[in-house]
């Protein structure tokens, strides 16, 4: 499957977080988000991967795609605009590079692969590459 | 620890709110995370809402209490299956008491990029008066 790789190594308290975040899930019926930023759904079919990502407030020019040997790199920077002259309440958003990493199931056409960022979350979509495609032999029968 | 904080205000909110009544969805609830700013004017609040658009997002303001809740799109991909999730799509919700009179005709709210910005200028008498005093 997928292995998220995290620019720290080895993350050894990513299972208690885990854990924390269930225990929430169970007895608050409120979630915390995701530890891992941004948070992110893989979709596929038989043609193509479709990545999903929860990116709000990103300026699209600072996000950077790649794929690489059939890893999936998406990299960017969040900046917050923060007013002058003000007292500040509460500041639970964060600012900050991001970066996050998987490896594909399936090679993809680099050339093709398209993104699109609508209402803070990104879509990658990445095409599946036409020699990997599983393809139907039929028997013939004599 | 950030998060038994954010989740233990959030009940006091839905206490003084809705009195933590459930709902009818089965959906998971998400607190956004939020920026409150306040200056003489006006109190300015951003909360990251992604997948939220105008159309979705619900503001109100019951006597002080300032309720947003935000119905995130949960469509999948046409005949996809999902291999990876790293999230649930959900509603956000969250209410804040204000505190200061808030003047409702001239409140503003826009979404933007999943970011909601709502500006709510404090109403006339709340602004602070600076008093000058004569010396006699």
């Amino acid at each position: 499957m997928f292995w998220t790789i995290n620019d720290r190594g080895y993350d050894p308290f990513g299972a208690v977080r885990n854990l924390q975040r269930e225990m929430n899930r169970l007895f608050n019926d409120q979630e915390a988000r995701g530890e891992s930023f941004p948070a992110v759904n893989i979709w596929s079919n038989q043609d193509q991967i479709m990545v999903t990502a929860e990116l709000p407030g990103v300026n699209p020019d600072a996000i950077d795609i790649s794929v690489v040997q059939g890893q999936l790199t998406i990299n960017g920077e969040r900046k917050l605009d923060i007013p002058e002259g003000v007292n500040c309440h509460r500041q639970e958003r964060s600012q900050g590079s991001f970066s996050r990493a998987f490896r594909l199931p399936f090679d993809v056409n680099n050339e093709k692969v398209t993104a699109q960022y609508r209402d803070g979350i990104l879509y990658i979509s990445l095409p599946r590459l036409e020699e990997t495609k599983p393809k139907k032999i039929t028997v013939k029968v004599k | 620890m950030a998060n038994e904080k954010k989740i233990s205000q959030k009940e006091e909110n839905l206490q003084k709110t809705d009195k933590g009544a459930e709902l009818t969805q089965d959906k998971p609830v998400y607190i956004p995370a939020a920026d409150i700013y306040e200056n003489d004017h006006d109190i300015t609040l951003y909360a990251d809402l992604p997948g939220v658009d105008d159309k979705h997002v619900n503001i109100t303001l019951e006597d002080d209490v300032l309720t947003l809740i935000g119905h995130q799109n949960d469509e999948a991909p046409d005949g996809m299956e999902l291999l990876y999730r790293g999230y649930r799509p959900g509603i956000y919700r969250r209410a804040f008491t204000l505190g200061v009179a808030i003047d409702r005709e001239k409140i503003d709210a826009k979404i933007t990029n999943g970011v909601l910005t709502l500006t709510l200028p404090k109403a006339e008498e709340a602004k602070p008066r600076k008093i000058t005093v004569s010396a006699g």
